[in-house]
């Protein structure tokens, strides 16, 4: 018997827009550029709770940096991280044709969010970990890693860094300041907690700095990561890339039609900030306030990076299906590349000309890159030898995967 | 051996060099002196700092290494395992509490998916040298959730170790090398065992370690290899695969049944001393497998299955398991469920009887 009361009803979130739909972003809220106030490094997290919900950015519409988060950085330094981010997306391109054209059985792309991991891993040390998702390419590059092997784990050739063993991008690289990536979605955030928990401990000067997707924000591993960074006040970044879907689910699906993933820090005791993350600028002077408070031992901040995922999930995904098909050139934070050449451009630094060669370098170091890799061999034409299977799995031999390899006749 | 004679006359008398211990002192001891000799190791969990744990294993070790050594966690099995695992990575051997086996499952895709891979999927440019210990197992009436027996389940997963001790001496020299061990371990403590050998029969009262040969424990640094099990009792008639606190169930058992049995403690699931049962199989020609865990794909199906491939011409009769059932573990019938010596009694009079 139920009561004579009305009935309840269940409420499933839904997007603005769906295939066939105009782009509706009426409902964002977003602080014009300068808008936000900048608390000092030390701020107490009760003292910046408006920035959970409010939305850093330093790049005007012209392309002018203002406000107090403005980084003042060099042309020299700007100019390095557009050339990374162009590279970036060069090397997606190259990589997701690759796949077309069936040399390897997997990619993705971070097309729109390539002022993220280009800034802050250019703002963070090699010395420092870095405990990325696979949207973090741009680290990589940003830091120099060679593209060729980027490539060669790309197509588990002979010259994999990894032997093989990973999904293509799910890069290691521990000279980089890169963590192995775990196919399992949000392991990595309590991992980079506890590894900067250790930096604590043995009284180094080391700090942690990690990403996890909206749609990750709901794993457990989550938010055991900022219990256990508040309570040990562990030296680590943890950011959140807001990229508004999670393959077909969008953000509200994980929470984020009810509260900003930033504020998720707030019951926590940390403090959190909330960032344009297509604004090179803004990604930085919040990476940079964030790295100033891990390393003057006053703890973990939480920074959510407001983006939009421009391209499919992965080379699996057709976003066609499930959100307005234009809705990408509709985002209304534009796109990173763009808004850094404009402020160089603005700044009398670079140029349409030197933009245009700097993406025809990019192109020809990946082209050069790709000839080198493919040299080596396409997924399937070349791999590491079949022994090296048996191998790592414990540091010293074990019985079974000896017989086992034996049987195999390697 | 250090020489005597060269030693100078100022220094103070060494500590006793031996001393008798339970199980929940010989495990501290172990975790004490680790910390003592390697400033990389951390022992933390719940209540595992300044209670130093609630059965124990962890106490004053906070006290005598300080509050960042030894320390609380918050009530989170995925977080404390996972932090240990970015630890590893950081260089730092973390020994981390599960407060009861029953609660590892929160932990078990960092474990699983994330410890025992990190080797292999980096090429091993990254390495999870953590110990994870576990109370676990029945006999103390702990009801369903206080009583599991989940070894199997890390026995599958390819790059971790099992280790499960049947008495204090093998207790802390299995732990050390754990800690040692470049690895992840999943340290499984047979509850019941803690304060003494317990037979099986649950009317027995648990007879105190200190009678105990197994209880006489070096004070210092010593380590067990993993991989090589303990012949308890040498037989001939049939082989008798156990550990943890089956191991003295199945003493008791052989002693019952009047069996000239050869009782194995296996001491570590992974890696398995196969050469130790091999040839114990085949000197006696029959084989009864016991443990906690419910039989239906319990480490004694993989056992069985290895003493078949490699002894099957030498049996005298088929591989005979003992078992806990395939019910979770009730309460009320705690001494129904728990195997206990008359099984292992019953189950070896069988297969004697079962001869071709
Ligand atoms: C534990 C786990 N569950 C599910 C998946 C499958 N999966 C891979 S990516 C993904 C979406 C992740 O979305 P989000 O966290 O928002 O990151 P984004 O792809 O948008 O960068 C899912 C469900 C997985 N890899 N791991």
């Amino acid at each position: 018997m139920t009561r004579n009361t009305k009935p309840l009803s269940l409420r499933v979130p839904e997007p603005s827009g769906r295939p066939g739909d105009t782009p509706d972003f009426s409902h964002l809220k977003l602080d014009v550029a300068g808008a936000v106030d900048r608390p000092p490094v030390d701020a107490r997290p009760v003292q910046m709770l408006d920035l959970a919900f409010r939305l850093v950015r330093v790049l005007d519409d012209e392309g002018t940096a203002v406000g107090p988060w403005n980084p003042r950085l060099d042309a020299e330094t700007l100019k390095k991280g557009l050339k990374a981010m162009i590279l970036t997306r060069a090397f997606d391109d190259r990589m997701h044709r690759a796949h077309r054209q069936g040399k390897t059985s997997f990619y993705m792309k971070c097309t729109g969010e390539e002022a993220i991991a280009v800034a802050q891993g250019m703002i963070l040390s090699r010395e420092d970990m870095g405990f990325p998702t696979y949207r973090q390419q741009g680290l990589l590059i940003a830091r120099g890693y060679p593209l060729v092997e980027m490539m060669n784990q790309i197509y588990s050739n002979a010259s994999d860094p990894i032997k093989g063993r990973q999904l293509p991008i799910m890069y290691s690289a521990k000279d980089y300041g890169f963590f192995t990536i775990s196919g399992n979605l949000g392991t990595q955030v309590p991992q980079a907690v506890g590894w900067a928990m250790a930096s604590a401990y043995k009284g180094d000067d080391k700090i942690a700095i990690s990403w996890i997707g909206d749609g990750a924000t709901a794993e457990g591993d989550f938010h055991n990561a900022l219990t256990f960074a508040a309570v040990y006040r562990a030296p680590v970044i943890l950011n959140v890339v807001n990229n508004q879907w999670a393959i077909s689910s969008f953000q509200g699906i994980a929470g984020g039609m009810e509260t900003t993933f930033a504020s998720k820090a707030i019951g926590y005791g940390l403090p959190a900030l909330r960032v344009d993350g297509n604004d090179f600028l803004a990604v930085w002077a919040a990476t940079q306030w964030a790295e100033e408070r891990a390393r003057s031992n006053q703890g973990a901040t939480v920074i959510e990076l407001f983006t939009y995922r421009g391209a499919p999930h992965s080379t699996s995904d057709d976003p066609s299906r499930y959100r307005p098909g234009d809705e990408h050139e509709k985002w209304p934070l534009g796109d990173p590349i763009v808004r850094l050449k404009q402020h160089l451009i603005a700044l009398g630094e670079w140029s349409d000309e030197q933009q245009a060669e700097a993406e025809a370098d990019a192109v020809e170091q990946v082209r050069a890159a790709g000839k080198a890799s493919e040299a080596i061999g396409t997924l399937g034409q070349s791999r590491p030898s079949v022994k090296t299977m048996f191998e790592d799995v414990f540091a010293t031999d074990d019985w079974r995967l000896t017989e086992q390899r034996r049987e195999v006749g390697v | 051996m250090v020489d005597q004679t060269h030693a100078p006359a100022s220094e103070a008398p060494e500590a006793p060099a031996v001393a008798p211990m339970n199980m929940i002192q010989a495990l501290n001891s172990a975790i004490d002196v680790k910390m003592a000799e390697d400033p990389n190791v951390l022992s933390f969990g719940e209540d595992a700092g300044y209670f130093g744990g609630v059965f124990r294993v962890t106490d004053k070790l906070q006290e005598k290494h300080g509050l960042t050594r030894s320390f609380d966690a918050p009530i989170s099995e995925c977080g404390i395992v996972a932090a240990a695992i970015g630890m590893g990575a950081y260089g730092i051997r973390p020994v981390v509490e599960i407060q009861f086996a029953d609660y590892i499952y929160p932990a078990y895709d960092q474990i699983v998916s994330e410890a025992a891979k990190m080797r292999y999927r980096s090429g091993g440019q990254f390495t999870s040298p953590i110990t994870i210990r576990s109370p676990y197992g029945g006999g103390i009436f702990g009801g369903q959730t206080h009583s599991q027996s989940p070894e199997a389940l890390f026995t599958h997963i390819a790059g971790l170790k099992v280790v499960i001790p049947s008495n204090p001496y093998d207790a802390k020299g299995l732990l050390t090398a754990a800690i040692e061990d470049d690895d992840p371990v999943v340290f499984f403590e047979p509850k019941r065992l803690y304060n003494g050998p317990f037979d099986g029969w649950h009317q027995n009262p648990v007879s105190p370690w200190k009678t105990q040969e197994l209880a006489q424990v070096p004070t210092g640094k010593y380590s067990i290899p993993l991989g090589k099990a303990r012949v308890m009792r040498e037989g001939n008639d049939v082989t008798v695969l156990a550990y943890g606190s089956m191991v003295w169930v199945s003493l008791a058992g052989a002693d019952h049944a009047g069996v000239d049995a050869e009782v194995i403690d296996l001491r570590s699931l992974v890696p398995l001393d196969i050469e130790t049962i091999e040839a114990s199989v085949k000197k006696t020609g029959r084989c009864v497998i016991v443990h906690e865990a419910p039989k239906t794909s319990g480490y004694g199906g993989e056992l069985s299955a290895l003493v078949q491939e490699r002894c099957f011409y030498h049996l005298e009769a088929p591989v005979t398991r003992v078992a806990g059932w395939d019910t979770p573990y009730p309460h009320a019938f705690e001494w129904e469920y728990f195997p206990g010596p008359q099984r292992v009694s019953d189950a070896l009079k069988s297969v004697m009887a079962g001869g071709r």
